[in-house]
Formats: C-alpha cells, structure tokens, sequence
C-alpha cells in the first residue's frame, strides 16, 4: 500500500512539477509576446566559476560594456532594447549544456561565447538543436565550428596559433627543444599543443609533451622534467588558473627559458603573478591595448572610464582596469551580433543565423569577415606580446602571421 | 484479489504518466526548463535507486558510482559513434581503431554489462571490507578509473582525455523516462524478491544473515553488480542527455551529489530517491537559479544575490536535512 | 652525480608535499582514533583556511593575520564538530559520514560564494618564500623548513598525547569509547580537543602548502585532504608516526611518478597504494591490530 502512496505521491509531484512550471512558462512566453516589439534578447554563455572563471568575466564585461554603449538596435525601422541574460557555464563541459539549454528556454535570438573551446563544443548540440545562432568569442579550437552550421567564431583557430608559436619560438629563441604542456580533457590546451608540436616539430625540432590531471597545483615536477630535458621553451597554453601557479613555481625555482602560452594568457592574472620576477612571458592574442588606431584608443578609454565607474565591473576586471583581449573580443562579438540582426531584418534566430554568413563588421581587433565553409573569421595576424615584469604591463613585441 | 487492484491501479498510474509527459510534450515550448529538469531527473532517478540498493538495501556503503557511470558513459559512446563521424571525434587518433557503431538499446545494455564486469573485478577484493574502508576503496577505484580513462595510450579507444561526442542522443523526454522507469521496476522486483530479502537482512545483522545461511560475500557482490550495471546505463543516458562525454566530469563530487539525493529521499526508500532526484534537480538548475543573478527592486540591489549564492543556500538545505529530517522525504527509519 | 642532479628537484618536492600532507593526515588520524569517522571536510578546512590567510593579509599586517588564521581555523573546526556530528553521536555511523560529506559541499560552495569562483593568489610569507640554491636545484625556503616543521609538531604532539591529562584521555577515548565514558572522561571535550589540535596543524600545513602551490580554489583542498586520509591509512589508521611517514611516502612517491613521465597516473597511483594496502596489511604500517576495523 505505502508504494502505492509513493507512485500516487511521485506522479502528483511531476504533475505538479508541470502544471506550475507550465504556468510560469505561460508568464514568460506572454512577457515576451507583450514585449517582443521591443526587446531582444542575447544570451551570454561565459564561465563566472571555475578554471576559465577569470578569463571568462573578462569577456563578459567586453560585451556588458558594449551593450551599454549601445543599448538598443534598430530592426526595420522598429527601436529594440537589447537585453543581455547571462549565465554561468562554470568552465565545465557537464555544467555546461544544462547552463545553455536555460538560454534557449529564456527565448535568445543570439548567443555569445564561450571563453574555453571545451563548454563550446559540449553546448553546441544544444543550441543547434534550438536553431540558436552562436558566435565564438575566443574559442580556438577548430572543432568548435567544423561540421555544423550554427556556431560562428570572430577570432582566429588553433592550427593558426600554434604555428605562429611555433614560428616564433624557433625564429627569435634559436629552439632546438621544447616542453609542452597541457591539461587532460581540457580541448583548449590539448588542441594547441597538438598543433604546436606539429609546426615546430616540421621546423626540424623536438618536443616533449607532458599532460597534468586537473586539480593539480604542484607544477615543479614538469618544471624539473623540462629542465632535465634540456628544453629552450616551455609552451603551456593552460588556463589562467594553472597559469599563476606555474609562473610562481617557475619564479621559485629560477626557471630562465622563455615560457609561451597562446591567447588565454593575455590577462592581469598574468601580469600581477609575474611582476617581480624574472620569468620571461611571450603570449600570442587578438588586440594590443597600446593600439593606436582612433578604434583603438576609443574603445580602451570608454571602457576604462565604464570600469572604473562600476566597482563591481573592477573587480571582476581582476581589480584593476588593464583591458584584455578578450575583452575587447567581447565587445567586437556584441556589435557583429547586433550587425546580423540588422541584416536579418527580424530578431528570428532562423534568421539571423542565414544573415551571420554575410555579415562583416569592422571591429577594434580588426575586419570580421566569415569564411562560407565553417563560419570562421578570417584571420592572418596575431599579436605577440611580452609581460614587462617591473611594471606589470604588456610589451607589445611583433604582429606574426604564417607565411 | 487486493494487490491485483493494486497492482492494476499503479500500472494505470504509470500509463497516465506518460500520457501526461506526451502531452506535455506537445504543448509545452520544447525549450523549457521542464524538460531539462525531467530528463535529467529521471537519469539522476535510476542512478540513485542503484546507490539505494546498495547503501539503504545492502548496507554496503559504496562511493564509486561515478566511475560506474563513467565507464557506462564510455562504453556507450564508443559503440555508438557512427564511423563517418570517428574521424573528426578522434582527431588525434586517426580516427580510433573501432569502425562500426551498434544500435542503441544494445549499446546500452553492454553499457551497463561493461560497468558491471568492471564492478564484479573491483568488488572481489574491495567487498571483504567493511564500512568506511568500503566507501574510501570504492570512491579510489572511481578515481583510478577516471585517470585511465584519460590515458593517451588508449586513445584509440577512448579518445584519450578529449571529448566523445556525435553519438546519438534522445530529444523526447520519453525515453529517459522509459528507459529509467523500466529499470527502477526490474530494481523493485529484485528488492522484493527473496534476494532482496537476503540483502536486508544482511543491512539488518550480517553475523545473523550468515548463521541463516545467507552466502555473505555472494549476495553482496551481487548487489555491487547490479547496482553498477544499472549506474551503467544511467551513465549512458547521462552521455546521451549531454550530447558529448568526458572522463573529467566523474569526479567524486558528482557521486556525493547522488549520495545526497538518496539522503534527501530516505535511505532504503525506493520512491523517496526518485523523488528526491527531481527536486534535487529542479532546485538545483532551475528554480534557485535566480539566487545567481543580481536582483534590483528599484534602484536596491537585493543584498547577497551573485554567483554562486544559489549553491550555498542549497547546501544549507541540505545540511539540514542531514541534521534534523535524518529519515528524508519517504524513509521510514 | 648526473642522475643525483636531475632527480634531486623530484625528491624535494616529495619530501615538502609530504610533510603537508603529514600535518593534514594528523587530523584524519585522531579523528578517526576517537570517532572512528573519515572526516570528509577536513581537506576544505584546510581549504579554507588558505582562504582565511588570503583576505586576513589583506587587511592588516602578517604578523596579526597569521595567529588569526590559527584561531580562526581552529574555531571553524570546533564549530564544524558541535553543530554537524554532535547531534548525530548516537546515530548510525553512515549518517555521520554523510553529514560530514554534507558540510564538505558547503564548505566548498561557501568558498565559491566569497571567491566568486576565481583562483585566489596566496600572499607571499617573507622568509620561507625565498628561492635558495641546493646543489643544482633551486627552490622555496618552504620546502626544507617544512619536513623540519612538521618533525618538531610531531614531536610536540606525541609528548602531549603521552604526557598530559587530556592526552591521557585522548588515548583512552580512542581505546575504548563507552567504557571511558563510565570512568567519567568528558567526552565531549576530548572530541573537541580533538578537532582543534586537527585543525590548528591543517592551519599551518595550509600556510606551508600555499606557500609553494600559490593559488586556492574552492577544490584545492580537496585532493590533498584525500590523499592524506590515505596517507593516515597507509601508516595504520590512529597512529600519529604512522601517519607521518605514510604522508611522506607518497609524497614522494607522487613526484617520482611524476618524473618518470606516468602524469596521468600521479592521483590514481595514491588510490591504487591504498587499495593495496587495505587487502593485504589493513592496519597499515604502524596500525594496532583491532577486529573491528576491516
């Protein structure tokens, strides 16, 4: 009888589940019917949490920043107020769909992100499935946009990048040798690693790839194993999380070599862990806060003068108003979304995915064009950047491209 | 005459409920948080029946469900994975050595074979301790589990530590739900059957259960086995309902969070975790979702309110659960 | 000489995380002795302890923030003992185990909840974070005043055990429970005593292992506070040396498979060592033989 009960209880419970979630759902579909003429809705899919959690509030604020420059759009001669809903992915390729499918049930025409190649392709079924447009901000790794037809990318892919590394370490340090490092299951890393050792290894090179289990902290083995090696370099394109620690351990146990790290290094994480020290920093990355075009200088003093106006932006800038690339990726990927609802004449998903593929918007990290076969930027140049370890700012070193 | 009108009446129930669910279905915008929570829910259902048979029925206190998920999640991404898609999967490995890809339903069941084969190895040393080395022993075994599943040099199998994906996944939330509810019922009957006696009274007094004849170490490494082969296939829905899988997501954590499904819902109380595991992620992906974002009412900001708020309400709920309602939702001790 | 040079970097490394992992493993140790209970959250204890020293050296000089990191730290685990496993002293021993799991988890999302989920840099102690010469090797003040540091508590602590009255009662609590209750020792307090001594050396094992691994996350204590519950079983679970120098073995252990390239196994290798361990030798090294046990 008492199982009984607990059926009879169970099926009342999803009943209920239902009936109460089904009157809400009324509530928000009404809310947007009422208020569809004039607001849009862009999702934001960063992480706030975890390993990429700095990386990724930097990026959201590019885009917070943007949308307060430009609030509303205009669509075929109506104004739209452009409503960013913003979620946490919290760097984790589980956590993630789940944070994505909450987008695509709060009506999105449009998606920004992710920080971290990794929740980008866990989540890309989802929003596919919804027919939800996606634009990656700074996702490198290929796999992102091969194969589909939804997710779009503005910066530049991984194959790219670790060429230019590659190029790079062999061209001004004479390497012979080099350590790279990844983390296990983290695509980011993996990816350029991989195509890292590829180009230097074509260059008449050796590498020695090494990989650690997440959670690790103690980065002074692999530091000893690329020393025992005899390495030139030590590329390490990991999170900013690994990142400070490998600099203060590298610090610690005076490691000389250059250390090279793809875009996720281009952080004030970065800078403040290796102020002080002699580590020498080479970073590859989209955007050069010394940039000088009138773009430039623009968008680096509104978006200082708006960060230092909100102390809570400030702090989750890292707490002090140094502007990251990704940030400025942010704020470029903003205006190209709003650039395709233009040219989609309608805030429809369906349609402003057909518009993405001809839409070009000329941003403060340069022309954004789609290439017709995967939707990605196309992108020849990096910025390669060193951290200047007394004043803790970026040394803007040379743009590199692939010849 | 009496438990077949009982009988009659929970089947129409059953039957009702999927009415229901199709019409949900049907009406409801296919994008609502609801069918997350429901899909989700019943995966995170059948795990936590398999941990209730073994914890609240057996008394083994076990700690190693994520690594039976896991390789339930492995086994069926593998097997399923269509060949013209290996290549791009298994970009590192030239497309893996497996090129065929078997239809779903087997997929699952050798999901869940592949994790009970795993657990009856496991279970032959780690079931003669006892206790908390039980649970310490397990929740190891999860861990070296999860770290071979990353190694490179199986990668041609399992991809190394990089993402399965392209497998095919369910969109209704039927099928969870038919696949989940087929399973807690083969559960129910076994608990109810003359083994599930034997497991209780094993829970009950192991020195008695042996005097009356019952082969400890058989009986419990029977429950380990089934309990992992349905922790199997939970983990197969679990890699459908994600559309990607990967090793990194098994950690402990996610075997505590089972763990405090089946406390919320009453150890030994088969309809308490499956409730339990709705609410448990209803709260959690949905509706305490707003204790994340920052709350205005005028031009007061709601104080406390950020990221990260939600999950320590959360906890505290729990925690107090786990102090004052120590029977949870259905328990009965 | 070669091989001496390129694996001395490895040794010290083990050598320094092993005595942190010793300080953490203490707590395990006495508290199952006395509770017989794995106190889950005693790796986020010494979580947040880091987390403590991190916002207290913020605000006011080190010389105040680290004695405030002592008590603090102390107090949360006498808090944590009285509010979460005090009421369940009667209760069967998985609801205590799982409260314990339960107050790891709030622990760990209270630690979200004030970092917002970033890594935290760690402040630098002056003195032991200074880089020194050893041989060919370079590294932290830290890692040799560690294994020093944690002899000398050691030492410390077994006097104390042995030579006091509430030692005394300690070891007669861990002998037998009921029985030493009847012959009038305050339970209560000795449990306390308990969680304070644990948690005031999970303190200064947090400042010595931050001090090299600089950043703390939300899960930084989890996989250090998991691998000395199985240093605390290798050395037989209730004893104080035992504990010790199982938390030094793996250690080391830990970085050698590190160097020899095995990275992907340095985590599993630790659970494999106590699997092992618990079939063949479940008392552990230096563990008194007890049938209750396994």
């Amino acid at each position: 009888m008492k199982k009984l009960l607990a059926v009879l209880l169970a099926s009342l419970l999803v009943l209920a589940l239902g009936a109460c979630s089904s009157g809400s759902d009324t509530a928000s579909t009404d809310a947007t019917s009422s208020s569809s003429d004039n607001v849009i809705r862009i999702g934001v899919y960063e992480p706030a949490s975890g390993d990429n959690g700095a990386g990724g509030k930097q990026e959201t604020l590019g885009i917070q920043y943007a949308n307060s420059v430009a609030p509303t759009v205009e669509v075929g001669g109506t104004t739209y107020d452009v409503e960013l809903v913003i979620v946490d992915n919290e760097s984790s390729n589980d956590k993630g769909p789940t944070a994505a499918a909450s987008l695509v049930s709060s009506g999105v025409s449009i998606a920004l992100g992710s920080y971290g190649s990794g929740v980008s392709i866990a989540a890309s079924d989802v929003f596919g499935n919804a027919g939800i447009p996606v634009i990656g901000v700074t996702c490198t790794n290929p796999q992102v946009t091969e194969g589909n037809s939804h997710y779009f990318r503005i910066c530049f892919l991984d194959p790219f990048q670790g060429t230019v590394l590659a190029n790079f370490a062999a061209e001004n340090f004479q390497a012979k040798t080099a350590y790279s490092l990844a983390k296990l299951g983290d695509d980011y890393s993996v990816g350029l690693c991989n195509y890292f050792n590829q180009a230097f290894e074509a260059l008449g090179g050796t590498v020695i790839y090494e990989t650690f289990p997440e959670g690790n902290s103690d980065f002074t083995s692999y530091l000893t194993t690329a020393a025992n090696s005899g390495a030139d370099v030590f590329f390490a394109p990991v999170s900013t999380e690994a990142a400070a620690l490998i600099i203060n351990q590298a610090a610690g146990q005076g490691w000389s070599k250059p250390i090279l790290a793809g875009d996720t290094w281009d952080s004030n994480v970065i800078t403040s862990a290796a102020t002080g020290t002699d580590v020498q920093i080479y970073v590859t990355t989209f955007f050069h806060e010394g940039d000088t075009s009138e773009k430039g200088t623009a968008f680096v003093t509104g978006f200082k003068e708006w960060l230092n106006a909100n102390p809570n932006m400030l702090t989750n800038n890292g707490g002090n108003d140094m502007v990251s690339a990704v940030s400025a990726m942010g704020y470029d990927a903003y205006f190209t979304a709003l650039e395709a609802i233009k040219n989609a004449g309608s805030p429809e998903p369906a349609a402003v995915m057909e518009a993405l593929w001809d839409t070009t918007y000329d941003g403060v990290c340069g022309n954004i064009v789609f290439d017709d076969v995967n939707g990605d930027a196309v992108r020849d140049v990096a910025f390669v950047k060193q951290v200047n370890t007394e004043s803790g700012n970026w040394d803007f070193i040379a743009i590199q491209g692939i010849s | 005459m009496k438990k077949k009108t009982a009988n009659l009446i929970s089947l129409g129930l059953v039957a009702g409920l999927f009415l229901v669910l199709f019409l949900l279905e049907q009406v409801m915008d296919p994008a609502s948080m609801l069918f997350v929570v429901l899909k989700k829910g019943a995966i995170y259902a059948l795990v936590a029946v398999s941990m209730n048979l073994l914890n609240g029925f057996t008394g083994l206190f076990s700690l190693g469900q994520a690594g039976f998920m896991l390789i339930g999640a492995y086994a069926y991404g593998i097997l399923t994975i269509p060949p013209e898609a290996r290549d791009a999967v298994y970009q590192y490995f030239d497309g893996g050595i497996i090129q065929f890809a078997l239809p779903v339903p087997l997929a699952l069941i050798i999901a869940g074979l592949a994790a009970a084969f795993f657990a009856f190895l496991i279970g032959l040393p780690v079931l003669r301790l006892k206790s908390d080395y039980l649970a310490i022993a397990t929740l190891g075994f999860a861990e070296i589990i999860r770290a071979f599943f990353q190694w490179d040099a199986l990668g041609p199998i399992t991809n190394g530590s990089n993402l399965l994906r392209r497998f095919p996944t369910f969109s209704s939330v039927i099928f969870p739900f038919f696949v989940a509810g087929l399973c807690i019922a083969i559960i129910v009957l076994l608990v109810n059957s003359s083994y599930g006696r034997a497991f209780k009274a094993i829970r009950d007094d192991e020195v008695a259960a042996e005097a009356m004849g019952i082969n400890l170490f058989k009986h419990k490494q029977m429950a380990f086995v089934i309990s992992s082969f349905f922790a199997g296939v939970s983990g197969a829905l679990l890699a459908m309902y994600q559309t990607t899988v990967q090793a990194s997501a098994f950690k402990s954590a996610m075997t505590y969070e089972i763990l405090l499904i089946v406390v919320i819902g009453g150890i030994g109380s088969i309809s308490g975790s499956c409730i339990a595991s709705f609410l448990f992620i209803a709260c959690n992906e949905w509706w305490l979702r707003f204790l994340d974002n920052e709350l205005f009412i005028g031009t007061w900001q709601v104080p406390l309110l950020r990221t990260g708020f939600r999950k320590v309400v959360f906890s505290i709920i729990i925690m107090a659960v786990v102090l004052f309602y120590r029977q949870g939702i259905m328990g009965d001790r | 000489m070669n091989f001496m040079q390129a694996n001395l970097p490895y040794l010290l490394a083990g050598i320094s995380v092993g005595g942190q992992y010793a300080l953490i493993a203490i707590g395990y140790t006495m508290v199952y002795g006395i509770l017989r209970l794995i106190n889950f959250a005693h790796g986020d204890v010494f979580m947040i302890a880091g987390l403590i020293m991190i916002y207290a050296a913020a605000a006011m000089p080190l010389y105040l923030a680290i004695p405030l990191v002592l008590i603090a730290t102390v107090v949360i685990g006498f808090l944590i003992e009285r509010v979460a496993y005090k009421p369940l002293r009667s209760a069967p021993r998985m609801s205590i185990m799982i409260s314990a799991i339960g107050v790891s988890y709030l622990l760990q999302n209270l630690a979200l909840y004030v970092t917002g989920g970033l890594s935290r840099m760690y402040p630098t102690i002056p003195f032991i974070s200074d880089s020194v010469t050893i041989g060919s090797a370079t590294t932290k003040m830290v890692t040799l005043i560690t294994p020093v540091l944690t002899l000398i508590l050691v030492v410390v602590l077994v006097l104390f055990i042995h030579k006091t009255k509430i030692g005394m009662a300690m070891r007669a609590v861990s002998k037998d429970f009921e029985t030493s209750q009847l012959m009038g020792i305050k339970i209560n307090s000795v449990i306390s005593a308990t969680f304070i001594i644990g948690s005031f050396l999970a303190a200064v094992g947090s400042m010595l292992y931050f001090t090299n691994y600089a950043g703390v996350t939300p899960t930084a204590g989890a996989m250090p506070g998991l691998k000395a519950f199985v240093a605390a079983v290798f050395g037989g679970i209730g004893s104080i040396p035992g504990a010790v120098i199982g938390a030094f073995i793996i250690g080391i252990c830990e970085n050698i498979i590190k160097g020899m390239g095995w990275t992907t196994f340095s985590d599993a290798f630790t659970f494999a060592l106590l699997i092992v361990i618990l079939i063949a030798k479940p008392t552990g090294l230096f563990g008194e033989k007890a049938t209750d046990k396994v």
